[in-house]
C-alpha cells in the first residue's frame, strides 16, 4: 500500500495540472462526496457482519422452547413410502456433491422447528439430547456447511431416532414441507428404534420417499445396500459410566448374558446352556427386590446376587446379545466398552456401520438355530484370537458407538466414501486399532514379483571430484552383464565435470547430473534418468568388487527386490551401559544394514527417501553429511519391515567407513556420530525398526568342491 | 503551489481511503476478524437448556426392547420362511444347513443330459466342481447341488440356449423347489432390455450370476461372478502382466478405451458419451459404431470419424501401456474386459452404475478398482489424475493378486463360488475381510485350520507378530527291523539338542510297531512316536501332536548337526513362509523331450528342497491334506519319492517364491548305504541322492543302479502330472544359499557363532 501511494505521489506534480478556483470547489465537492460514499460503504460492510454475529450471539442464548412453530394442515402431503430399490445411483443427486479437490461431501441443517397439527398439538419431541448432540457434531465437522446451495446432502432437524416418540403421519408431512424436500433426495435421516408393536419393523415406518435412512436395527430386507446406513442403537451408559479398558485376558465368566428382557424362548435355551457348563456360563436377569431408589437399569441379578451393570460385562469373556422385538440393541455399545466380545444371535441382522467393519474380527455372530452349539463354537476359538477380538471390540466402541458425534462422523464418512471412492478410507484405516496400525507394516511393495533379469539395473555413483578413481568405478561396474545405464550425481557445484571425451568409452549409456547443492540426499533422488527398478548405489571409490559379485548381488536383489542387498554389512546393538543404541562395524555374526556404498535398492526408495521420509531425518542428514545410508536403511526395514541382506563374503574394503575423507574426522568420531544417528533416527520412527538376521546370501556353490568353472558366480570373494 | 499540494493531500487521502475499504475488506477478513467471521457461519445452535434435553429413549424402553410375549422366535423363523422365498431369499429362509452338517460342505453336479451337450464353459465349470475337494458323487450326501443343465446363457436369440428347462428340472426328483440349489449364469435377457430373467422358475435356487444388478441380487445369499470367455483355462492361468513395480507408472497412457459406441438402446448413454474425455494424448478413448448388422441404419455424424480414429489403435496395445482402463457397461453390466483389464493391471475405472461387483461378498474392490459414476464421467480424467503414484502402485499390485487368486482359471473363479457359500454356513468359521483381500488370498487360508491371523505363515508382518520360537523335529522312520537304527539314534541326539527345539516326533510307517517308550534315547524335550498309517502322503498329515508354527521335517536318514539345524532355525525365522532347507533339486524346462526336467545333481540353482531335512510352516501339512484334491495325494501315494515334490510345487504355489537353501556340512560319507526300507519300497526319497556327485560315471552312481533311475524317472514323471493339475509350473528357482555371516570368512574360528558348519 505504501509503496504505490509513494509512487503516485513523486508523479503527482507533473500529473496534476494547475486549475482554476471554480474548479478547486468543483474539485473539493467531489472528493467529499466521494469520501463520504467511500465511509457509507466502509460502515455498511461492517454493519451485516455485525448484525449477523449479534443476531447469533441472541441463538446462542435461546432455549430449544423458544423455536418457530410450524403448523401442518391436515392435508399437507405425505411424501410416498421408502422406495426399496433406491440406490445411490438411481436416488442420489450426485450432480449436487460435484467434483471437489478436497473431497468432502458438504452437509446442510435445517433448522430448528416445532411443529404441531391443526390442533396445535406437538407432533414430537422438539428434539432429543442424542439428536442435538449428533447434529451439533455434524455442524463443527469440516462436512458442514451454512450454505443450502451448496449442499450435497440434507439432514432435517426433526428428530425421529426414536419411532415410538413421534407420530407417523405427522412427520411424514412435516419432512415434505422442508424447504429442499424434494422427494426426499439427498436428505438423511437418523433412526435407531424403528418399528413398534406389534410386527416391530426392522426400519423407519415414517413414509420418507428416497431420504437415505442411518438406521439401527436393519434387517436383510430392509436394508438397501449400497444406500442406507447401518448404525448402532447408542446406549446413554457410554456417556454415563467410565469403564477403564481392561487388559485382554481370560476373564471370571466364560459367557455372559445380561439382557432383561429376553424373549422366554430363548431364555429357556439360555438356561440350558448355563445347566451344561456350570459356573462358566452366567445368565442374568432383572432383579425383582431392589429397595427403591436404585436404577434397575444398573443391576442385574442372579438368583440371589446382585451384579452393578454395565461393570459385569467386564467379567466375562463372551457376552450375549440377542435379538429383542428390534434387531438393533443398545447393550451391543455396553459390551463392547466393557471388551466382551459379543456373540450377535440376530439373524438377518445388518450389524453397524458393516459396510466398512470387519465384524468378524470383533465378534462371534451364531445362528439362532445354533444357539445350543453356542458353548462348543466359542471353545474352539484359539485364546489368541479372543484377545484381540476383545482389543477390537472395544477400538470398535471408541471409535465408532462411543458417542452420537462418533456415529454421526461414521455415517457420513461412509455416504462420502460412496461419492468419492478414489478417496475413499482404506480397510486398515476403519478397522486396525492403533496398536495394529503402530505395529503392523504394510510393504509398498506387496507383490512377490521377481523383476525380469533383462531390465538390468542402473548404477549411481555419487561423486564429488575424485575423477580417477570414479573412471576406475565406472569401468569396472560397466564389465557388470546386467548394468543397464550408469548415473553419475555430481555433487560438485564449484568444479565442472570432465569433458565427454576424458570418460571412459563404455557399453552402456552413461549419463551425468550436476546437482545445485552439494547434499548426500542427491544420491537418493528418483531420477527421471533411472528407468529400471533396480538401482545400485556405489561410492565412487569402490574399485574392490568384482563383476562376478555385482552381478549376484543383482541376482540375489530380484528374488528380494523390496529389500537392500548390499555388501558390507554393519550391525546396531543396544549398549547397556548406556542405555542408548551404538553403532558397530566390527566383524559380528549378525547385520542389521549394509552400507549403502555398494548396494542395489528398488527405485521406489528413492521415491520414499526424498518425499516421505519421516520428520527432519532428510534435512539433518543433508546438514551433518553424514549417516544418508542409515537414514536409507531405517526407512526400507520401517516401510516393509523385513532384513537386509547382506551378499557375499566380508571384503577388505579401503576404510569404508571413511569413504568422504575430505575434511572429515575419522574411526572413533565418526562412529559416535553413527551411533548418535541411530539413536536420533530410532527417536524420530518412534521404534527400532531395524531387524538383525545371522545370514548372507553365497551364490549356491559357494566354496563347494565343485569345478570353478562351472559355477555361475567364480569369482567371489576374493580379497 | 499551495493549491496542488492540497489536491495532492486529497487524492493521497481518497486512494488511501480506497485501499482501506476496498483492499482492507479483503485483509478484514483474513486476519483481523476471522475469528468473528467464523462464528457467523450459521452452526447448529448452542442451546442454552441442550442439558435439560430429554434422551431419545429411557434407559428402561432401551434395554427392555418392546413386549418379548409377542412372537416367539421359532414362530418368527416359520414366518420367515413362507415370507421370504424367491426374490426375498436369503439364506436362512431358503437353504437347508441341515444338510450339510452332516458330512460337511460337499457339492453333487446332475449328471449331464444325453443328447444336450453342454458348451464348453460350463463343461469347465462342472469338471472344476468334480476336480475340487468338495466334489460327492452321492447326492444323500451332498450340501450343495449344480445343475446339468446348461443355464449359462440364458440369452433366448442364442445358440446356446437351453428350452423347457422348468419342465425338465421339474422332473428332478432332487430338485426340491430348488433349494440348496447353485445356479450358474453368464448371458441373460436379450434384445432389447436385457432383463435379468432366466426364462425358468429357479425357486429357492441360488444364483451365480454374471452381470448382476444390485437390485435383483439378493446380498448373502446370491453369488456374483465374473464374466468370462469360453477361452478362459480351466485351471493355472495365465500370469497377470505386471512385471515391475515403476514409481510413477512408466506407461505410454493414462486412461485408455476402446470398444463399441451403442447407437441406441440400453447402455447407450454411457458409451455415447465415451468420445469426449479423448484427447489423443494421455487420454485415448475411442469408439466405433460398427456392430450388429444394421448399424448403419443408426449411424450418426461422428460414426465416419471414430471408425478411422479407432482403427488406428490396437486394443492389446493400449491395454498394456495404460495406467487406467475404462470398464464401461455394455449392453450388460459386466464385460469381458473388465478381467482383460485385470490381467493387465490397467485399474478398471468402472462405468456401471448398479452392478454388483464380481464376488464383492469378500473382494474389496477399492482397493483394486476406482468405481466411478457413469453420471460423473468428465470427472474421471481429473479424478484419475488426482490419484497419488504409491496409490496407484497399490492399485496395480492389487489387480496381479486379485486376478491370480480369484479369477484367472475357472477353477478359481468356481472354487471362489463355493468357498463365499462355504463360509456363510458357519459364520464363525470364516475368513474375515482381511483374509480374501491379503496375499496369498482366501482360497488358500482354511477357516477350519484357524481363522487367527498369527497362526498363518503370511500374516506375521501385517499382524505386527512372529512365529513362536521353537520348532517340533517330525521324524519319518522307515526302519525295518523294528529296532532303531544308528542314523535315528543319531538324528534325534543331534535335533534334541538344539536349543530351539521343543519336542520331537516320530512317525513310524513301518508295519511292526514301534519299539517300547524304555527302548527310546532319553532326551531333553519330550519325544512323541506316532503310528503312520504307511502311506506317503501321511508325513504331511496335520498332526495334532505337532504344536509349534515351525515343523523340521526329517527322514530317518537324514544326518544332520546341530548347529546346521540352528542356524536353518534362525534363518526359517525370517522366511516363515518358505520351505528352509538343506539338499536340494531343481527343474528345468527339457525342450528336447517338450516335458518338465528334473535333476538332482549340483548345479547353480535350485527351485525343491527335499523335506527330508527343511523347516516349513505347519500350516502346510494341513494345505496339504485339506486344501489339495483326495485324486492328487493319491497320485502322490502311487509314485516312489513325489509327495516332496508335491509340498514344494503347493508352497511354490502359494507363495510364488522359491525355496530357501541353508549352509549344509560336507557330507563325509559318499552314498549312504541303500537304506533298509520296510514294505515294498515306497519309502521317502533317499539322502544318497540328495548330492550325487558331479562327475556322472563315479563308481557309487553306477552302484545306484536300477533303483536309483526308476526312482529318477518316477519323480520327472510326478513333476509334469503335477504340473499338469495345477496348469502351470508353480516351482520358482533360486540362485543363491543363505550362509552365516562370517561363513568361511578368514576371521578367527572363535569369533564365529556356528564355527561347526565349516569343517
Amino acid at each position: 500500500i505504501m509503496c504505490a501511494s509513494a509512487k503516485y505521489n513523486t508523479r503527482g506534480p507533473a500529473l496534476i495540472p494547475r486549475m482554476k478556483t471554480k474548479h478547486r470547489i468543483y474539485y473539493i465537492t467531489l472528493f467529499s462526496i466521494v469520501l463520504l460514499g467511500l465511509i457509507a460503504t466502509g460502515m455498511f460492510q461492517f454493519w451485516p457482519h455485525s448484525i449477523e454475529s449479534s443476531s447469533d450471539w441472541t441463538v446462542e442464548k435461546r432455549s430449544v422452547h423458544d423455536v418457530p412453530v410450524v403448523k401442518l394442515p391436515a392435508d399437507s402431503p405425505i411424501p410416498e413410502r421408502g422406495d426399496l430399490s433406491c440406490r445411490m445411483h438411481t436416488c442420489f443427486d450426485v450432480y449436487r456433491c460435484g467434483f471437489n479437490p478436497k473431497n468432502k461431501i458438504k452437509v446442510y441443517i435445517y433448522s430448528l422447528k416445532k411443529y404441531v397439527d391443526e390442533y396445535g398439538t406437538s407432533v414430537s419431541n422438539t428434539i432429543s439430547r442424542e439428536y442435538n448432540e449428533l447434529l451439533t457434531a455434524i455442524s463443527d465437522s469440516e462436512f458442514y456447511t451454512d450454505d443450502v446451495n451448496r449442499a450435497c446432502l440434507f439432514v432435517p432437524s426433526i428428530d425421529v431416532l426414536n419411532q415410538n416418540a413421534l407420530r407417523i403421519k405427522e412427520t411424514a408431512q412435516a419432512l415434505a414441507q422442508l424447504s429442499r424436500w424434494d422427494r426426499g433426495t439427498n436428505h438423511l435421516l437418523f433412526n435407531m428404534l424403528p418399528g413398534g408393536p406389534p410386527d416391530y419393523n426392522t426400519a423407519l415406518d415414517v413414509p420418507r420417499d428416497r431420504a437415505l435412512l442411518a438406521g439401527g436395527g436393519f434387517s436383510t430386507w430392509t436394508y438397501r445396500q449400497g444406500y442406507d446406513v447401518s448404525i448402532p442403537v447408542y446406549s446413554p451408559l457410554s456417556g454415563e459410566v467410565d469403564l477403564p479398558e481392561r487388559g485382554p485376558g481370560p476373564r471370571r465368566y466364560f459367557i455372559l448374558s445380561s439382557q432383561m428382557a429376553l424373549h422366554p424362548e430363548y431364555r429357556l435355551e439360555l438356561e440350558a446352556l448355563q445347566a451344561e457348563n456350570g459356573e462358566s456360563v452366567l445368565i442374568l436377569d432383572k432383579c425383582t427386590n431392589l429397595s427403591d431408589g436404585v436404577p434397575a437399569v444398573r443391576k442385574r441379578c442372579y438368583k440371589n446376587q446382585v451384579f452393578d451393570y454395565p461393570q459385569v460385562l467386564q467379567e466375562s469373556t463372551f457376552c450375549i446379545v440377542l435379538r429383542g422385538a428390534r434387531l438393533g440393541q443398545a447393550v451391543l455399545s455396553d459390551v463392547l466398552q466393557a471388551g466382551c466380545v459379543p456373540v450377535i444371535i440376530a439373524d438377518s441382522y445388518i450389524l453397524p456401520f458393516s459396510e466398512v467393519l470387519d465384524w468378524k474380527r470383533a465378534s462371534v455372530v451364531i445362528p439362532e438355530e445354533k444357539m445350543p452349539e453356542m458353548y462348543s463354537i466359542l471353545q474352539s476359538i484359539p485364546q489368541r484370537q479372543i484377545e484381540e477380538m476383545q482389543r477390537q471390540a472395544r477400538w470398535f466402541w471408541e471409535a465408532y458407538f462411543r458417542s452420537m458425534k462418533a456415529i454421526a462422523l461414521a455415517t457420513l464418512q461412509i455416504i462420502n466414501d460412496r461419492i468419492y471412492p478414489y478417496a475413499a478410507i482404506s480397510y486398515e484405516e476403519w478397522n486396525d486399532p492403533p496398536a495394529v496400525k503402530w505395529s503392523s507394516v504394510s510393504n509398498p511393495l506387496f507383490l512377490p514379483l521377481i523383476p525380469p533379469q533383462s531390465q538390468g539395473f542402473t548404477a549411481i555413483v555419487l561423486t564429488y571430484d575424485r575423477v580417477e578413481s570414479l573412471f576406475r568405478v565406472i569401468t569396472e561396474v560397466s564389465k557388470v552383464p546386467s548394468l543397464s545405464k550408469l548415473l553419475v550425481v555430481w555433487n560438485n557445484q564449484n568444479k565442472n565435470p570432465p569433458e565427454d571425451s576424458l570418460w571412459p568409452k563404455i557399453r552402456v549409456p552413461l549419463k551425468v547430473v550436476r546437482t545445485a547443492e552439494n547434499k548426500l540426499s542427491n544420491r537418493f533422488f528418483p531420477y527421471d534418468e533411472i528407468e529400471t527398478e533396480a538401482v545400485l548405489a556405489i561410492d565412487d571409490d569402490i574399485i574392490m568388487l568384482t563383476s562376478d559379485e555385482l552381478q549376484f548381488g543383482y541376482e540375489v536383489w530380484r528374488e528380494f527386490p523390496d529389500r537392500l542387498v548390499g555388501y558390507p554389512g554393519r550391525l546396531h546393538l543396544w549398549d547397556h551401559e548406556m542405555n542408548k543404541w551404538k553403532y558397530e562395524s566390527e566383524w559380528t555374526n549378525e547385520v542389521s544394514m549394509v552400507l549403502t556404498g555398494a548396494a542395489f535398492y528398488h527405485k521406489y526408495f528413492n521415491y520414499l527417501y526424498t518425499y516421505k521420509m519421516p520428520g527432519d531425518i532428510k534435512n539433518w542428514v543433508d546438514a551433518h553429511m553424514n549417516c544418508e545410508d542409515i537414514a536409507m536403511n531405517f526407512l526400507v526395514a520401517n516401510v516393509t519391515g523385513k532384513s537386509v541382506i547382506k551378499v557375499t563374503p566380508r571384503k577388505k574394503f579401503k576404510c569404508p567407513e571413511c569413504t568422504a575423507i575430505d575434511g572429515l574426522s575419522l574411526d572413533q568420531t565418526h562412529m559416535v556420530e553413527r551411533s548418535e544417528c541411530i539413536n536420533k533416527f530410532a527417536s524420530v520412527f518412534g521404534t527400532m525398526p531395524l531387524k538383525v538376521v545371522e545370514h548372507r546370501a553365497d551364490p549356491v556353490l559357494y566354496k563347494d568342491d565343485f569345478p570353478e568353472k562351472l559355477k555361475s558366480f567364480p569369482n567371489i570373494g576374493s580379497l | 503551489m499551495q493549491t496542488r499540494k492540497k489536491y495532492i493531500f486529497l487524492t493521497f487521502l481518497a486512494s488511501w481511503l480506497l485501499l482501506f475499504f476496498f483492499g482492507g475488506d479483503q485483509l478484514r477478513r483474513f486476519a483481523l476478524f476471522s475469528g468473528r467471521r467464523e462464528e457467523a457461519r450459521r452452526n447448529w445452535p448452542r442451546w442454552t437448556d441442550r442439558a435439560l434435553l430429554k434422551s431419545f429413549a429411557d434407559p428402561e424402553e432401551l434395554q427392555r426392547d418392546g413386549d418379548p410375549s409377542l412372537l416367539s422366535p421359532r414362530e418368527r423363523r416359520a414366518a420367515w420362511l413362507s415370507v421370504h422365498k424367491g426374490g426375498r431369499c436369503r439364506m436362512e429362509t431358503c437353504f437347508d444347513f441341515s444338510r450339510c452338517e452332516k458330512h460337511g460342505f460337499k457339492v453333487f453336479t446332475y449328471p449331464q443330459e444325453r443328447g444336450q451337450p453342454v458348451s464348453e464353459s460350463y463343461g469347465k465349470i462342472l469338471s472344476s466342481i468334480e476336480r475340487s475337494r468338495y466334489y460327492t458323487p452321492d447326492p444323500a450326501q451332498a450340501c450343495l447341488f449344480v445343475l446339468g443343465i446348461d443355464t449359462l446363457d440364458r440369452d433366448r436369440l442364442s445358440a446356446q440356449y437351453v428350452r423347457n428347462v422348468d419342465q425338465k428340472i421339474r422332473g428332478f426328483p432332487l430338485w426340491n423347489g430348488g433349494r440348496n440349489h447353485l445356479i450358474f449364469k453368464l448371458y441373460s435377457g436379450t434384445w432389447p432390455d436385457y432383463t435379468g430373467d432366466l426364462g425358468f422358475d429357479t425357486g429357492q435356487a441360488l444364483l451365480a450370476q454374471a452381470s448382476f444388478d444390485t437390485d435383483s441380487f439378493r446380498p448373502g445369499f446370491d453369488v456374483s461372478i465374473p464374466l468370462f470367455s469360453k477361452e478362459h483355462p480351466q485351471r493355472g492361468g495365465e500370469r497377470g502382466w505386471l512385471h515391475q513395480d515403476s514409481v510413477p507408472p512408466r506407461k505410454k497412457y493414462l486412461l485408455v478405451f476402446k470398444g463399441k459406441r451403442y447407437l441406441t438402446g440400453i447402455g447407450s448413454g454411457t458409451r455415447n458419451a465415451l468420445h469426449h474425455i479423448h484427447n489423443g494424448k494421455d487420454i485415448i478413448s475411442l469408439t466405433t459404431c460398427k456392430h450388429g448388422k444394421d448399424w448403419e441404419k443408426h449411424k450418426d455424424t461422428r460414426c465416419d470419424k471414430d471408425n478411422v480414429d479407432y482403427e488406428k489403435f490396437d486394443y492389446q496395445e493400449l491395454l498394456h501401456n495404460s495406467t487406467f482402463c475404462i470398464v464401461p457397461r455394455g449392453r450388460r453390466l459386466g464385460s469381458f474386459r473388465f478381467l482383460e483389464a485385470l490381467q493387465a493391471a490397467c485399474i478398471p475405472v468402472l462405468l456401471s452404475d448398479g452392478w454388483e461387483l464380481p464376488f464383492a461378498e469378500a473382494i474389496d474392490w477399492g482397493k483394486a478398482a476406482v468405481v466411478g459414476s457413469e453420471r460423473l464421467l468428465l470427472q474421471i480424467p481429473s479424478a484419475v489424475r488426482c490419484i497419488h503414484p504409491e496409490r496407484v502402485l497399490a492399485f496395480q499390485q492389487q489387480t496381479q493378486f486379485l486376478w491370480d487368486a480369484y479369477f484367472s482359471s475357472v477353477d478359481k473363479i468356481v472354487h471362489t463360488t463355493l468357498e463365499i457359500i462355504k463360509d456363510r454356513l458357519s459364520p464363525h468359521r470364516s475368513r474375515s475381510r482381511f483374509l480374501w483381500n491379503a496375499l496369498p488370498g482366501g482360497l488358500l487360508v482354511l477357516p477350519d485350520f484357524s481363522t487367527h491371523l498369527g497362526d498363518f505363515p503370511f500374516y506375521y508382518l501385517q499382524h505386527g507378530s512372529s512365529p513362536s520360537k521353537k520348532f517340533t523335529a517330525f521324524i519319518r522312520a522307515v526302519s525295518q527291523a523294528g529296532s532303531l537304527s544308528q542314523p535315528l539314534l543319531r538324528l534325534i541326539q543331534a535335533v534334541s539338542e538344539s536349543q530351539y527345539c521343543a519336542q520331537i516326533v516320530v512317525l513310524w510307517s513301518c508295519e511292526k510297531p514301534p519299539p517300547p517308550s524304555g527302548k527310546w534315547p532319553q532326551t531333553t524335550v519330550p519325544l512323541t512316536v506316532i503310528q503312520g498309517r504307511r502311506k506317503l502322503s501321511d508325513r504331511f498329515f496335520p498332526f495334532e501332536a505337532i504344536q509349534t508354527d515351525a515343523v523340521l521335517s526329517l527322514d530317518e536318514h537324514s544326518s544332520l548337526s546341530t548347529s546346521e539345524v540352528d542356524f536353518a532355525f534362525v534363518v526359517w525365522c525370517s522366511f516363515p513362509e518358505r520351505i528352509v532347507g538343506f539338499p536340494t533339486q531343481s527343474h528345468f524346462w527339457d525342450p528336447e523331450q517338450g516335458r518338465w526336467g528334473f535333476t538332482s545333481k549340483w548345479t547353480n540353482e535350485l527351485s525343491m528342497v527335499l523335506t527330508a531335512a527343511a523347516f516349513y510352516h505347519r500350516y502346510y501339512h494341513s494345505l496339504f491334506t485339506e486344501y489339495l484334491p483326495a485324486g492328487l495325494r493319491e497320485l502322490v501315494d502311487g509314485l516312489a519319492a513325489c509327495e516332496d515334490i508335491l509340498m514344494n510345487v503347493l508352497v511354490a504355489a502359494v507363495t510364488k517364491l522359491p525355496p530357501i537353501k541353508v549352509t549344509q556340512r560336507k557330507q563325509h560319507k559318499e552314498g549312504v548305504a541303500q537304506q533298509a526300507e520296510c514294505g515294498d519300497g515306497t519309502a521317502g526319497t533317499p539322502p544318497a541322492e540328495q548330492r550325487s556327485p558331479p562327475a556322472p560315471h563315479s563308481a557309487s552312481a553306477k552302484a545306484k543302479g536300477m533303483a536309483g533311475s526308476r526312482r529318477f524317472s518316477q519323480r520327472q514323471d510326478c513333476l509334469n502330472q503335477l504340473a499338469d493339475w495345477f496348469g502351470y509350473m508353480p516351482l520358482v528357482s533360486s540362485q543363491l544359499r543363505l550362509d552365516p555371516v562370517l561363513f568361511k570368512d578368514q576371521v578367527s574360528v572363535l569369533r564365529k557363532k556356528y564355527p561347526r558348519l565349516e569343517k
